[in-house]
């Protein structure tokens, strides 16, 4: 490794070539401010256009402050980062933000978690100077994302996050000058655009320009409705961060969760992770069916199979690649698998109708809210799923609830949809659902156990990976990717043909569901990540029960009521179809285009 | 064969084509044929003379004959007397304003006399869609000579010359060349900027209008000693006589071999293409034209990296403005020495401005580096326009600053022009005087790169806003100390803070003209009054009853009937209702009616 050696406010500090001035100073416990920047260092992503100003430091030599996000160390450089003139750009730069940004703060959704309101008060700002012109524009709002653009400060995180981690394409810098936002195609409102709701977005908005759309008062409608049996599902990403909103953080809190959706009053606490072992076995029973057939000999099979857990990948499928839709595993969801059986299942068990039964689930995602939504989800205009929150809001209703999440005692899903193995666990995490789905399919395709449990090469961070599974002779080619340029690059192969894989799973945000768009802000923080998904795998590890088809429930629930996997039933009540789902603009482009 | 003793040259500009220039060449062809005298004289269409004040111009060569203003139904008496009867049309010779007489001939002409043309050497001379009149003119021999030269020889010769980037910056030419060359890449790009923005600007335009060969020539020049194959011209879609001029020039350089594969046999082999700008003035800056170019929003970057390491699809990108590229050929021709015995120490050669504004001359003009302002201004420009008194130059565009009296013995060059709180920029120059107002002028400045900033930081996005407002109120009469005291600090910060050096530099005009012009501002701000007059909010109309002879024609033409009184007794204006449009003054045939 080169190194340099230069001074940070009269301290001697010797870093890699290359690193930024921001990086180089936090070395030595000086924290430059910063806004717009923002680096994922695990993941390979960043956000640093240089534009918010913010942390201008002075570089000897330089006739103007430098943005230390975007100035490399050099050997020899002497850099000072708290002179009255650094000071005063940074306060002042600070002021013309906040002249013309809305001052609504103790209503914003990001009260509280806005990292513009941390810096103003870390700057000491009492007073803007300056007033005029302040730019208003026209809210909009999908089922999962709402946009106040108002507070968009031009920071570009969005940009970046939806362009370069995903290459979804949606949101860009538009308008000129005093007027430039960012803006969507042709300034349609986002549901029309090809924006697939992850939520990457909304992850790293540092202000309430981009929030969820919230659905804690339907939450607290149905609550409230004595007629309505309320019962919940928590996916298994929820548990390993919801802890972070209560200092909690670096650890599974399950049983804390459980006890405090409780005494939010929902009827029944179930577990997200069971519906995940029933994925597996419906998903992994149809990549068998698919695999034999192709060793069959049935060319016309389609392989790989593709997951189609995450609603943001496969949006990003319908609206980006329709041809490969029948690489798509037909399976629901866990969330969707949920919800169907408890609307037909539990609500027979119960001897109530369908409709006076409320599906609650709490996700780390933003997309679910979409995927609840859609009609193929739905029995004659009743949802599946009524009502999807994520994990940020729960921990808002815990608040609001007046519970003190830190003394709860730790308490049990209830029973029967509350049960799962460690490999419902691990579908939260990049690389788990998959693995989930070799632990089962192993054993059902070779009739023999796993000697070992763990398949290790298939976790990790990096954005793509492969592996190879040895099915009793048979080598199973395994891809995994996740964020959604990554799986552009896998999807891309399937439609070319040229795909080396037998199964891929994709999951669209960073480290999978742990960093989704609706978890606690994780501020490019990606240690934050790492840490909960060893919460996850932990939890997987303490499990008795690590194999899907070894839940005794889910097995119940094949013997009393769907039959077999994949059976009439269960196509009925577990399996979907994907459409092409093109935004009217792109095919008007592409209409264009190719018709003169 | 044709013999030709007499060229009549018609300036063919996109000023004088406004004014039926097209016409005026068609009418004198007409005439020559109508005279027999086709095959003795020839009528040719030039680019710009520069002399824009007085077109469209017609001159007759070899003896120099000028005529200025000059009509289509002018033609068949130009060809009658002066070249049947060889006498000249006395009527439609320039008359000098000081003697009062007609000039025979250019060679007489203040206007010409102090220049010296070499990036203009041939506008308002040649044919610009004609390549053999190019080549006549030692057109494509720079090249040649260049081919047959080591390229580091070529980059040292122009170094040695001194030229410096004439688009504003003033960074080294050679040095940059230089840079690009020492690179190491597969592929590199040589880049012409033409996306001339500044208000007033036109240097670039005519020299591709008039001169579009210099270009093609010393892009293929810069192209061989950067190791370059491929160019781009980025330019305004607005220009499009200069887009004209330049297609046929590069489809009549390939003709001649002069582009393409293996140049003049030498196994060098170089293309242009051409690039369309929107008009957005900060695509002038290098990086944002890049960005430009490669089809993405139109915004800086932060330097490093530079383009000559990281340019166009990451490239190395050698990118020269116009006028510097104007500059090449001359030099490899006549050589270092003799360009570097041109100008002062440190600015080398010589350089165009568009002189306008209150001048008698307007137009476009070539003087040595070390030129004195006076020189520009009232030999060249003849003096004041109305015998007003001069007040103060813009020089640089919107990212100059105003010069005064005391500057006008200051010898223009790069570093003179910066020390004095302006800049060259790329060549625009404004004479303003007494009836301006100078925070009026700043203001207008400020509008300019407010509506052309990209948006991108902040400083530049909502700083220049408020600095703007804040001059909005000033010369609204609403101005305070306060905001006197604030403009500084803000105007400070922005240029201290700013991403690119669109922001970095639009306060100038406001810096400028506070430290010159502070008295102006603290009268608008205390007194509440524009010493010019130009600030209609804080003037006032009033009748002089000692005057006034009760007429009552300002009460008759007065759009508000804000004038009343009794016939042959003075009149008043009720301040309330007047809307200071100034039509009783201009009536009053008394001179009863002022302004304070």
């Amino acid at each position: 490794m080169e190194t340099v050696k230069l001074t940070i406010d009269g301290r001697h500090v010797e870093v890699e070539k290359g690193m930024n001035l921001v990086e180089a100073a936090a070395s030595i416990g000086v924290k430059i401010p910063t806004l717009c920047y923002m680096n994922l260092h695990g993941l390979g992503y960043g956000n640093g256009p240089g534009a918010c100003r913010i942390c201008v430091v002075e570089v000897e030599g330089r006739k103007t402050l430098a943005p230390a996000c975007k100035t490399s160390c050099t050997e020899g450089m002497v850099v000072r980062t708290h002179t009255p003139r650094v000071v005063n750009a940074r306060r002042t730069v600070m002021e013309l933000i906040l002249s013309n940004h809305p001052k609504d703060c103790l209503v914003c959704p990001k009260n509280g978690h806005c990292e513009l309101q941390e810096l103003a008060c870390s700057l000491g700002i009492r007073e803007v100077k300056y007033d005029g012109e302040v730019t208003s524009f026209p809210k909009d709002m999908s089922l999962s994302i709402v946009r106040d653009m108002d507070k968009c400060i031009m920071c570009r995180r969005c940009e970046s996050a939806c362009n370069e981690l995903q290459t979804v394409g949606v949101l860009s810098a538009a308008g000129r000058g005093f007027h430039a936002v960012m803006g969507t195609p042709f300034g349609e409102s986002l549901q029309d655009t090809g924006c697939v709701n992850c939520g990457q977005c909304v992850a790293v908005c540092p202000t309430g320009a981009l929030s969820e759309n919230s659905n804690m008062a339907d939450v607290l409608r149905v609550l409230a409705d004595p007629a309505k049996k309320v019962v919940v599902q928590t996916a298994p990403a929820v548990r390993a961060a919801l802890g972070e909103e209560f200092g909690l953080g670096g650890q599974s809190v399950t049983g804390r969760m459980t006890a405090a959706l409780r005494r939010l009053g929902f009827d029944y606490v179930f577990d997200t992770d069971f519906a995940a072992d029933l994925t597996i076995m419906e998903e992994g029973t149809e990549l068998l069916g698919r695999l034999k057939a192709y060793l069959d000999g049935d060319r016309s099979v389609k392989l790989p199979l593709m997951t189609s857990c995450c609603p943001g990948w496969v949006s990003f499928v319908e609206k980006n690649f329709p041809e490969a839709e029948d690489y798509l595993s037909t399976a629901k969801s866990p969330q969707q698998m949920f919800g169907a059986v408890a609307k037909s299942y539990f609500a027979s068990k119960l001897g109530i109708d369908r409709c006076d039964l409320v599906v609650v689930s709490v996700m780390p995602c933003v997309a679910k809210k979409s995927e609840a939504a859609r009609s193929e989800f739905s029995h004659d205009g009743d949802p599946d799923v009524n009502i999807v929150l994520t994990t940020r809001e729960l921990a808002q209703l815990i608040r609001q609830f007046n519970i003190d999440f830190t003394s709860l005692p730790e308490e049990n899903f209830d029973m029967p949809l509350g049960v799962s193995t460690g490999a419902g666990v691990i579908f939260g995490v990049t690389g788990g659902v998959i693995e989930a789905a070799v632990r089962t399919a192993y054993e059902v395709y070779t009739g023999r156990k796993l000697d070992r449990i763990d398949f290790t090469e298939l976790r990790g961070t990096d954005g793509i990976r492969s592996a190879t599974v040895d099915f009793n002779g048979v080598p199973i080619n395994i891809g995994i990717a996740h964020t959604l340029g990554n799986a552009r690059k896998l999807v891309k192969e399937v439609v070319a043909g040229t795909s080396p894989y037998h199964a891929i799973e994709v999951m669209a945000c960073p480290g999978g569901c742990i960093g989704g768009g609706g978890q606690p802000y994780h501020r490019g923080d990606a240690s934050l990540l790492a840490m909960r998904a060893t919460a996850l795998y932990g939890e997987d590890a303490d499990k008795n029960l690590r194999k899907s088809h070894e839940n005794p429930y889910v097995q119940q629930l094949y013997d009393e009521f769907l039959g077999e996997p994949c059976g009439h039933l269960a196509h009925e009540l577990l399996h979907t179809s994907y459409y092409d789902r093109k935004p009217v603009v792109e095919e008007c482009i592409y209409s264009i285009k190719n018709n003169g | 064969m044709a013999h030709y003793h007499t060229y009549i040259l018609t300036c063919g500009g996109t000023g004088c084509r406004a004014s039926h220039s097209p016409q005026i060449v068609a009418a004198l062809q007409q005439a020559v044929d109508d005279a027999g005298l086709s095959d003795e004289v020839k009528v040719i269409r030039t680019g710009c003379f520069g002399f824009c004040e007085q077109g469209p111009i017609v001159k007759v060569v070899p003896d120099n004959t000028f005529y200025v203003s000059v009509k289509p139904e002018d033609a068949s008496e130009i060809v009658r007397e002066h070249i049947v009867m060889g006498r000249k049309v006395e009527r439609l010779l320039y008359i000098s304003p000081e003697t009062g007489k007609h000039v025979p001939d250019s060679r007489h002409m203040e206007f010409y006399k102090p220049q010296m043309r070499i990036a203009l050497r041939n506008c308002g001379f040649i044919d610009p869609e004609n390549i053999e009149e190019y080549i006549a003119r030692d057109g494509y021999a720079a090249l040649g000579k260049v081919l047959r030269m080591k390229p580091e020889d070529v980059i040292r010769e122009i170094m040695a010359s001194g030229l410096r980037g004439r688009g504003g910056g003033g960074f080294p030419t050679g040095l940059k060349w230089k840079i690009t060359r020492e690179v190491q890449a597969d592929c590199k790009y040589v880049v012409c900027n033409a996306d001339e923005g500044d208000p007033g600007a036109f240097m670039d335009r005519s020299i591709l209008e008039g001169d579009p060969h210099s270009i093609v020539e010393a892009m293929a020049i810069n192209g061989y000693c950067t190791g370059a194959s491929k160019g781009l011209v980025y330019i305004r879609a607005e220009y499009p006589l200069a887009v004209h001029r330049l297609q046929v020039a590069i489809a009549q350089a390939r003709e001649y071999g002069m582009l393409g594969d293996d140049i003049m046999g030498t196994g060098f082999s170089f293309d242009i293409e051409i690039r369309y700008g929107a008009g957005a003035f900060v695509c002038g800056e290098e990086t944002a034209l890049i960005h430009s170019m490669e089809g993405r929003r139109g915004e800086p970057t932060v330097k490093p990296p530079y383009p000559s390491e990281c340019g166009y699809k990451g490239a190395p990108t050698n990118v020269n403005n116009v006028e510097t590229f104007a500059n090449i050929p001359p030099i490899i021709l006549r050589g270092a020495e003799w360009f570097a015995s041109i100008g002062t120490e440190k600015s080398k050669g010589t350089k165009v401005f568009a002189l306008a504004g209150k001048v008698n001359n307007v137009g476009l003009i070539e003087v040595p580096m070390g030129t004195t302002l006076r020189e520009v201004i009232f030999d060249i420009g003849g003096g004041i326009k109305n015998g007003k008194r001069f007040k103060a130059v813009q020089t640089g565009g919107p990212s100059g600053g105003c010069l005064t009296e005391k500057h006008l013995d200051t010898p223009i060059d790069y570093d003179n022009l910066l020390a004095s709180g302006s800049m060259m920029g790329s060549g625009g120059m404004i004479v303003m005087d007494e009836d301006d107002c100078m925070v009026s002028v700043a203001k207008f400045y400020l509008e300019f790169t407010v509506e052309e900033s990209c948006g991108k930081c902040t400083p530049c996005r909502i700083g220049n806003r408020r600095l703007l407002e804040i001059l909005e109120r000033i010369t609204a009469g609403h101005g305070t100390e306060d905001d006197l005291k604030e403009l500084k600090n803000l105007a400070a910060v922005i240029k201290d803070t700013s991403l690119c050096a669109l922001g970095q530099t639009a306060p100038n005009p406001v810096l400028s003209t506070m430290e010159n012009f502070w008295d102006e501002y603290v009268a608008h701000v205390r007194d509440k009054s524009c010493p010019a007059h130009r600030c209609r909010d804080l003037m006032s109309y009033y009748i002089d009853p000692k005057i006034c002879k009760g007429c009552s024609l300002c009460s008759r033409v007065c759009p508000a009937n804000a004038i009343s009184g009794v016939l042959k007794q003075p009149y008043s204006i009720d301040q309330t209702a007047c809307i200071k449009c100034g039509t009783c003054m201009d009536k009053c045939k008394f001179g009863a009616i002022g302004v304070r």
